[in-house]
């Protein structure tokens, strides 16, 4: 595929905590409108991998890129990268397993506080903004409920407008239906589809091998900090290469 | 007191022609001599146990500056000279000024000794003894003003005087004539009066002039103006039941002031003056002997009926609710507030900043809640002057409780921003917000309404502490209640009123605050439980 069609690009990346490698030399790339699954068992680092993705971990060796932001360490001190964070988070919208919304604030509140605090965005068109967006995820209703008072598909789907009111490039999932009551999983990864199917470029971290089968454009499977396999999910899930896939994905499917 | 007292001793022993006495004078004072402190018991009927304030100063009654563990003074050489002509020990009992009286009612003396004017107010609650000394008061100023010489110049000054003394009710006579153009700060201990004054804060002085010739004659930046002002006379505090002591007491005084024992003291300390000399002559004139007796011994016990004292509850209100409750709101609303800013940022300061800086703000925690309030209070307003930084009263009350309290809200803030989910510093991060902006917009504003309970606790405890600061001259709800009750010697009844006073006040910041949780609570549903309580104070858990 053309270079220029890259969104993400994850070069040689390590990270250890102590003496203990997290993540050891992983490196993949993400074509923009592409869903990339990551499965792996418990432990594997695929929180750990998805959270260096917009510097919530920050990762000891190796390189990141995201659109036209990188960041690359060298084992040295962080501290200059603070700018440079902000504008890759600014890019990249996260989506938490435990929803974190803020809970002082409603549901609308929690979609504008980002782009009037960072984009400066005036009120009426924050607002504006975040309506069109929480109806889409079919929040019309409930737009001045407090997270307290909505369901957990609820919340999470609130937490993706929150993200998406931040017109990110890249889209991060964290397990994000891993806390949900098993009926309520199938409305929040129907978001998902919904903006797969608007080109939306995403990263899921999850256990939902179905929906990584049916939607999935590309699946990486990690295993103790390395990247074991990677592929299309037809040759994942039906011709694994590697011994360890195979176990893993017998356990689930 | 051995050494200064042993001349003495001789002299008046030429007086004491009997053997007997003379062998109780041995006696005692071979007792003396061995500073023995338990008394054998045989002994112990002799005492002759009075109270006084060693606090008070030179030169009633003083630490010895050359042993500080004994008390000199004039009114202890009186008080021996006393108690020899009465054959027993005269023992002093050290109580605070202001709880002399309430202390001899209680019987943990038999005198209440220590430069008490007597005073119709005071009648009604003890019998005086015939006066053993009389002077007025004093005006000090600093030696380079030139524009006051006498009460009358005093308009739109600042003047210190002891609180509950004849001078502060001068001044506020005066205040009253000038149109209520007189700012006086009243002081516990003259020293820091006088301190005030050399420094600038005050602009005179009052003072009974036995204190003037002890604490502001010898200070080469102050000096006397204008003539004596007005007359007091002291008396000896005898309980209204013992009316034998009484007697005693009386004759004694005028057998000493006959003899020229008395005159020959207060020429020792310095303090023989015109007022002093009339009185004795009055007191000693022979067609004139029993008058003024009978003056001071006829004492009418007055006792009030429930309605009269009612009356007089009623009569408090005004100076408790006008004067002392709006001061009091005043210093506890501003203290808070400062309180709860600095408190803010110093918990930010410790969880965030680098490190000398997060050091720094939690050595601050620990000093100002490691150390007493009331020291804090008079290091910032007697200590401070002497690094050329003078703050007025009500500044100094507000940032010395303010500095206080900050320490114990920067460690509810602590506790309330640590008990925030970590996901939601990295939510906010996550959607590109900074440090700073999610510590404003997502974790202070939930850590605020954790910690709102902790922090009305504080509230009303600071509410309550800032009844200390009428130690710095302040006049709040405390210091006009002591006023009260030191006026009327009913330390219960206007106890009561204040105390229900502070309960009042405190009740509405309780309910606001209770009003503020339910308002600003996420989980709608913890609501309902606190509502159905009584006025919903109380802490309840959920």
């Amino acid at each position: 595929m053309a270079e220029a069609n890259t969104i993400i690009s994850v070069n040689n990346l390590q990270k250890s905590y102590g003496d203990a490698s997290a993540l050891s030399g992983i490196s993949f790339d993400v074509e923009v409108s592409e869903l990339t699954v990551i499965i792996g068992p418990s432990g594997c680092g695929k929180s750990t991998l998805l959270r260096c993705l917009n510097g919530l971990e920050l990762f000891d060796h190796g390189s990141v890129r995201i659109g036209d932001i990188s960041l690359e360490m060298n084992g040295k001190s962080h501290h200059h990268l603070n700018t440079q964070l902000r504008h890759l988070r600014e890019e990249v919208g996260m989506v938490f397993q435990s929803f974190n919304l803020f809970p002082h604030l409603t549901v609308l509140e929690n979609a504008v506080l980002a782009p009037i605090v960072v984009k400066r965005t005036a009120r009426k068109e924050a607002e504006e903004q975040a309506r069109t967006l929480l109806a889409k995820v079919g929040l019309k209703d409930r737009m001045d409920y407090y997270p307290s008072q909505l369901s957990g598909g609820q919340q999470q789907r609130a937490a993706i407008a929150r993200a998406l009111a931040m017109s990110p490039k890249v889209m991060l999932y964290d397990e994000p239906t891993s806390a949900l009551d098993p009926s309520l999983v199938g409305e929040v990864l129907g978001i998902m589809r919904q903006l797969d199917d608007e080109g939306m470029t995403q990263v899921v971290v999850t256990h939902e091998m179905k929906f990584a089968r049916d939607v999935a454009d590309k699946v990486l499977v990690l295993s103790d900090g390395e990247l074991i396999e990677t592929g299309s999910p037809d040759v994942i899930f039906t011709a694994p290469r590697d011994e360890r896939t195979r176990s893993f994905l017998q356990r689930y499917l | 007191m051995k050494k200064n007292d042993l001349p003495q001793r001789h002299r008046d022993t030429e007086r004491m022609k009997t053997w007997e006495r003379l062998l109780w004078f041995i006696k005692v004072a071979s007792l003396c001599l061995c500073a023995s402190v338990a008394m054998a018991s045989p002994a112990q009927a002799q005492e002759l146990k009075w109270g006084g304030d060693a606090e008070g100063g030179a030169p009633y009654l003083l630490p010895d500056p050359k042993n500080p563990r004994q008390i000199i003074g004039f009114e202890i050489d009186l008080m021996e000279a006393l108690g020899k002509q009465l054959n027993r020990k005269s023992v002093f009992v050290q109580n605070q000024w202001d709880g002399l009286i309430p202390g001899l009612q209680r019987g943990n003396y038999d005198l209440a000794v220590n430069g008490i004017e007597i005073t119709d107010d005071r009648k009604q609650q003890i019998n005086f003894s015939i006066p053993y000394y009389a002077c007025g008061e004093q005006l000090s100023v600093r030696v380079e003003e030139n524009a006051i010489t006498s009460l009358a110049d005093l308009k739109g000054k600042v003047v210190g005087t002891l609180k509950f003394s004849l001078a502060q009710r001068i001044l506020e006579q005066a205040q009253r004539d000038l149109g209520g153009a007189l700012d006086i700060r009243t002081y516990e201990i003259q020293t820091t009066a006088y301190a005030d004054l050399a420094n600038g804060r005050l602009q005179a002085v009052l003072m009974d002039w036995p204190i003037a010739v002890y604490y502001s004659k010898p200070n080469p930046k102050l000096k006397y103006v204008g003539e004596i002002i007005s007359q007091m006379q002291y008396g000896i505090g005898v309980r209204k039941d013992d009316e034998v002591l009484l007697k005693q007491v009386n004759d004694t005084l005028l057998t000493l002031i006959k003899s020229g024992k008395l005159r020959r003291i207060y020429e020792k300390w310095g303090i023989w003056n015109d007022d002093t000399d009339k009185l004795f002559a009055k007191m000693t004139a022979p067609e004139q002997k029993g008058e003024a007796l009978a003056e001071f011994t006829q004492i009418v016990t007055q006792k009030l009926t429930w309605r009269e004292r009612l009356k007089r509850y009623i009569s408090y209100l005004p100076a408790l609710l006008l004067q002392g409750a709006p001061m009091t709101l005043l210093i506890s609303i501003l203290g808070m507030a400062v309180a709860i800013a600095l408190g803010l940022m110093l918990a930010l300061v410790n969880l965030y900043a680098p490190q000398p800086f997060a050091w720094l703000a939690r050595a601050y925690v620990e000093v100002f809640r490691g150390t007493p309030l009331l020291i804090q209070l008079y290091l910032i307003f007697y200590g401070l002057p002497n690094i050329g930084i003078r703050l007025p009263p009500i500044i100094a009350a507000v940032v010395g409780l303010g500095l206080n309290y900050a320490a114990y809200e920067a460690e509810n803030y602590r506790a309330g921003i640590q008990a925030i989910p970590r996901g939601q510093m990295e939510a906010a991060l996550s959607l590109g917000l900074t440090r700073a902006q999610s510590l404003r917009h997502v974790i202070v504003p939930q850590a605020m309404r954790l910690v709102i309970p902790p922090v009305t606790n504080d509230f009303i405890a600071l509410f309550k502490d800032s009844s200390i600061v009428s130690v710095i001259t302040m006049v709040e709800l405390t210091k006009v209640y002591g006023q009260l009750a030191a006026t009327y010697y009913d330390y219960i009844g206007a106890g009561i009123l204040t105390a229900a006073i502070y309960f009042l006040m405190g009740l509405p910041f309780v309910r606001l605050a209770r009003w503020a949780e339910n308002r600003l609570a996420t989980d709608k549903r913890i609501i309902t439980a606190a509502k159905k309580r009584w006025l919903g104070v109380g802490a309840k858990p959920a």
